[in-house]
């Protein structure tokens, strides 16, 4: 299971990686393979505003439909269309390729409240 | 064998029908050339007796609770009596016209008048619409009159409706179709409901909470009462999915429970057909403060005769007439059939199936509760994990033994979860050919895996790449 060093998750099993004031968002390796191969995945709207917590999208699996939640709050700058033709990315490439959307962070101080690495990897062990 | 299509049988020319020559004479220029197709529609073009092997090859491969052992969790595939059948087909009922006047109908209307009260009966409430014609549409059904309830109050505020993590995935779907908004609350691990969780859901917002009860995880609420309490209390009513009543006819009823509104699933629990033999019937019984609201028309019965009513308050029609009458009508043979003491023995039996098989297979499979369950249990692959086995693998494998898989990552809560409802109708040797399989797949995911991994091996085709046909579906044929 990777888990980047670099990256911050939330407990919903999103990571988050920080770049000049924006957050990269996508749904972490742990996740895609719970979820089991991706067969759609619903494209956010860019521009839309999103509070801590609040559907970012909804990736369809061969076993169930599942809610992505919003690690941060703040405006959707920038989504990934590639998604919506090749929705097997978030399995193939779940930090690269398979990123679902760029926020524009309204409050950095709510970084503080996501994982680190480490934290991250201790609550998988704990959960499991 | 693989079947070929129908496009791909015969040659031009050949036909499966016989028409004696035109003996009017024939009129051109009736339509104008815009509306007529200037190259002949490529039909299929073979004789009658490739028509018929081709779809009798076809109908072979059906498999349905008349062929075998079908445990899907939560779809209660009770076998369905055949006397229920021919009642159906008698030409009295078959033949009717709904826009026939009540006077003429008489025995049609006082056999869902009938139904209506056996449902009542059955689920401790005060009155009963047969309109919805499946258990998604009597949720709906019943969000409506919810809603209608609270505004008739002159109460708009209450537009939230709460639904635990553990529910059926319409739940969630009926509030958003009803135009009210969802809010989702964690269960217990076990599915029950989290008391502190939903007290600090509810209040003056909260429309209903819309439970199952026994949960889908097989097992039952027993604190309803209390739950029951904190709902009304705040001002809410309770919804009652009735995808799981066959667990407890004639034991406890929705409406003593504290439940306001409760559908059933007649193609379920009360052996009407389930799937393509439908349709489904979804009818929803509801306490008295919300019998004002229930859809239009009412069939009411006044010094011995049946005669359409109708409520100013009514939420109106959910369904053309008077919902899918003949699926009513097998439904009352069935409940006249077994009488209140057969109904409960039947739930009584579906749920020991359910005990016996989840009590000889937990030795081989995770069974992540530890009490008894109702009519359904769950197991899990995790004893089979390290060997790289997943539930889908188990669910493939059961197929080469001539078994329909049981539900498969259901509920959502339960990581791998399998979920087996036997019902009533089965057999202890089915119950026990059954238990031998799943018994032999748990020693072949350990002694040879790959045979598992790479089933199904004995059916028509060999396992087939979901992901892809959810991907990329092919859904045109194309010479």
């Amino acid at each position: 299971m990777k888990i980047p060093a670099e990256l911050l998750y939330s407990k919903d099993h999103e990571w988050v990686k920080v770049e000049d004031g924006r957050a990269v968002v996508g749904i972490t390796d742990f996740a895609q393979d719970q979820l089991g191969d991706v067969v759609f995945v619903e494209v956010p709207e860019a521009g839309a505003e999103l509070g801590v917590g609040d559907g970012l999208t909804t990736i369809e699996s061969v076993k169930a439909v599942s809610d992505v939640y919003s690690p941060l709050g703040g405006k959707i700058a920038q989504v990934n269309e590639e998604l919506g033709d090749a929705p097997q990315l978030i399995n193939e490439d779940p930090y690269g390729k398979g990123w679902i959307a760029v926020l524009e962070i309204a409050d950095a101080a709510e970084l503080k409240g996501l994982l680190t690495a480490e934290e991250y990897k201790k609550f998988l062990s704990e959960e499991a | 064998m693989n079947q070929p299509l129908l496009f791909e049988l015969g040659k031009p020319g050949r036909k499966a029908f016989d028409l004696p020559a035109c003996d009017v004479p024939e009129k051109k220029g009736l339509l104008p050339e815009t509306c007529l197709r200037s190259e002949k529609a490529a039909l299929p073009e073979v004789s009658q007796l490739e028509l018929m092997r081709h779809y009798t090859q076809l109908s072979n491969r059906n498999f349905g609770v008349d062929t075998g052992f079908y445990p899907l969790g939560s779809c209660t595939m009770k076998y369905n009596p055949k006397i229920n059948e021919d009642v159906a087909r008698y030409n009295g009922l078959a033949l009717l016209h709904p826009l026939q006047p009540a006077a003429s109908v008489q025995g049609a209307l006082a056999i869902i008048y009938a139904v209506e009260e056996a449902l009542a009966e059955i689920a401790g409430m005060a009155a009963v619409t047969m309109q919805p014609a499946a258990g998604a549409h009597g949720e709906l059904t019943g969000l409506k009159l919810i809603r209608a309830y609270h505004r008739d109050r002159g109460d708009f505020g209450r537009i939230k409706v709460i639904v635990p993590d553990s529910a059926h995935g319409t739940n969630p779907a009926s509030v958003t179709m009803c135009g009210m908004e969802v809010l989702e609350i964690k269960s217990e691990p076990d599915g029950s409901i989290d008391l502190e969780a939903l007290k600090a859901a509810v209040g003056s917002d909260t429309a209903a909470l819309m439970l199952t009860n026994p949960s889908t995880l097989g097992l039952f609420e027993s604190r309803i009462e209390a739950i029951a309490e904190i709902v009304h209390e705040a001002g809410g009513l309770l919804y009652y999915d009735g995808a799981n009543a066959n667990a407890i006819m004639g034991i406890v009823r929705p409406g003593d429970m504290g439940f306001d509104v409760v559908h059933f699933n007649l193609h379920k629990t009360f052996a009407t057909p389930h799937g393509g033999g439908g349709p489904g019937s979804g009818p929803i019984g509801v306490k008295e403060c919300l019998r004002p609201f229930l859809p239009n028309p009412r069939i009411e019965k006044l010094e011995g005769k049946y005669t359409f009513g109708c409520s100013e308050k009514s939420i109106g029609k959910v369904h053309s007439f008077y919902g899918n009458f003949g699926v009513i009508v097998r439904a009352y043979a069935y409940i006249l059939a077994m009488g209140g003491a057969g109904l409960r023995q039947a739930s009584e039996d579906a749920v020991l199936n359910a005990n016996y098989c989840k009590k000889l297979l937990s030795k081989d499979y995770d069974s992540p509760f530890d009490r008894f369950c109702m009519h359904e249990c769950i197991l899990t692959s995790k004893k089979q994990k390290n060997n790289g086995i997943h539930t889908l693998d188990i669910a493939k494998r059961l197929l080469d033994y001539g078994y329909h898989p049981p539900t498969i990552y259901f509920p959502l809560i339960v990581e791998e979860a399998l979920m087996i409802e036997p019902t009533e109708t089965e057999s202890k040797e089915t119950m026990d050919g059954f238990i031998s399989a799943m018994q032999q797949i748990a020693r072949e995911a350990l002694e040879n895996p790959g045979l598992v991994l790479t089933a199904p091996q004995h059916t028509v085709v060999s396992r087939l790449d979901e992901a892809q046909a959810a991907r990329k579906p092919v859904v045109r044929w194309e010479p």
